[in-house]
């Protein structure tokens, strides 16, 4: 991996107030089952739509994630949240509810630390509140991205399953108590080594994973050992295999603090194949199971890796490759 | 990949096709050949069953409508794409299949209406199928015609 510049900023003021997450049925009978804020009961969450399904997972999610914290929505100064159905949809209609100002992002499965990093970069500018926000739904993304629901065929042994919640956190300039802080975080770059196929997204995000890891590590000095976890977005099995493998190669051994978000969301036995995958994924993670592990000090150190891949259904039909970005954060207990 | 091989950008899309898991051909072949095996048998029964009241003509005619109506209602129970997870092409080249590929796409698009959605969005997947099959029997119907099969 070619080394350029530095990509890593420093916030001194980004103080992760609350996580909220919205899982689907499917995600809370997986590994973190009882992790979640509010687990649905159906994925049609009460609608006509799986389009309208996902829109009201966001508004739940955005709306809970600041009552827990305390505020009132007038407090907020911005929402920044994306999705992976055309023209965000579910994000942009959600924040019709809200007040605040808004600022729509797409990085496919890296929404969510994107937005992290635009956030704590808003505070560092005098903002007070900002709410971070990012989910998929298998039903909705299936469809854009593959075939109908009830369509017979024969999966890859490669797929992995879109995972259907919305994780939202509350950021803040300052805070009474002591809590999480994003102290570091590094922009990715669009990476593109040829893979082809569709199915096989974590083998098309791997590289760009090693490439904003190493970058980071090189940037602030740092080595894998420093962390208690590392934690990617959604490479699935494969995906992360082949991330040791390069990481390994570029003389960073991640093995011990690796964990993959997307791999570790559901059982062997829900079929998933290589795991979950989409923006839920480090949402619902990170919102649930890591700020919980980081309030209570079981974690001191750890590092956030969005993983996106940039395709759509329109280039993958036109022959072309998949680019992938990966965004990454630090935060410290 | 031996381990001593560096993998660059040039040698990556190798190193993950010797890297990742692959399809077990002899398990999806065995599948496919059981419940492909087991819809035709149906089908033969229902002709059996027809042709007691209609010449073999018809028994089969109705035995392949027959067929359909069962495919698209399985589909509308979500029963079928169930069983395609594992049959594959087992399920997916009999008159079934065909069924399913029209079905999933109209009920997935019905929350757009009937024109745009049911409409527009019926044909989506089994639309090559036909074209194909249109185009093909074409071209085959002219090299009779010259040749004088």
């Amino acid at each position: 991996m070619d080394y350029y510049k530095k990509r890593t900023l420093n916030f001194a003021n980004s103080y992760v107030i609350e996580g909220y997450t919205v899982a689907g049925p499917k995600e809370n009978d997986g590994r973190y089952k009882g992790f979640f804020d509010f687990a649905l009961e159906s994925d049609m969450f009460a609608q006509n739509t799986f389009e309208r399904a996902e829109r009201k997972m966001f508004e739940h999610a955005i709306e809970g994630a600041i009552s827990k914290a305390n505020l009132d929505e007038s407090e907020i100064d911005a929402l920044i949240a994306g999705d992976l159905l055309n023209q965000i949809v579910s994000a942009s209609f959600a924040a019709k509810k809200t007040h605040s100002g808004f600022l729509g992002i797409y990085n496919a499965c890296a929404t969510f630390v994107e937005s992290l990093i635009i956030g704590s970069a808003m505070l560092s500018n005098g903002l007070e509140n900002v709410v971070c926000a990012a989910g998929s739904h298998f039903s909705t993304a299936e469809r854009q991205y593959r075939y109908p629901l009830e369509l017979g065929v024969l999966r890859s042994p490669v797929t992995q399953w879109t995972a259907t919640g919305v994780g939202a956190t509350v950021l803040s300039n300052k805070s009474e108590y002591k809590v999480p802080r994003i102290t570091r975080g590094t922009l990715g770059r669009v990476l593109d080594y040829g893979v082809m196929d569709v199915n096989n997204m974590g083998a098309a995000m791997a590289p760009s994973a090693c490439d904003t890891l190493v970058t980071f590590f090189k940037d602030t000095e740092t080595s894998p050992g420093d962390y208690d976890v590392i934690f990617t977005g959604d490479l699935g099995k494969l995906g992360s295999d082949i991330l040791l493998d390069l990481t390994a190669q570029e003389g960073y051994d991640i093995s011990a603090q690796h964990h993959d978000c997307g791999a570790s969301l559901y059982w062997d036995e829900q079929q998933t194949y290589q795991g979950g995958s989409g923006a839920a994924c480090s949402a619902l993670i990170f919102n649930s199971v890591l700020l919980g592990r980081l309030r209570r000090c079981e974690y001191k150190r750890i590092l956030l890796a969005g993983t996106g891949a940039l395709m759509s259904p329109t280039t993958s039909f036109q022959g072309d490759s998949i680019p992938a970005i990966t965004h990454l954060v630090e935060v410290v207990a | 990949m031996e381990a001593n091989r560096e993998i660059t950008r040039e040698n990556y899309k190798a190193y993950v096709f010797e890297k990742m898991p692959k399809s077990s051909h002899w398990k999806n072949m065995f599948w496919a050949f059981c419940i492909g095996g087991v819809i035709c048998a149906i089908g033969q029964a229902f002709i059996y069953l027809y042709s007691l009241w209609f010449n073999m003509q018809d028994a089969s005619v109705l035995a392949s409508a027959t067929l359909v109506f069962l495919a698209a209602m399985m589909t509308g129970f979500g029963i079928y794409d169930r069983i395609g997870r594992f049959a594959g092409a087992g399920s997916t080249i009999p008159i079934t299949g065909f069924s399913n590929a029209v079905v999933s796409p109209a009920l997935e698009f019905r929350a757009e209406g009937f024109i745009y959605g049911v409409g527009a969005k019926m044909f989506l997947v089994a639309g090559p199928v036909i074209v194909n099959g249109v185009t093909i029997s074409v071209i085959i119907a002219l090299l009779t015609l010259i040749f004088g099969g």
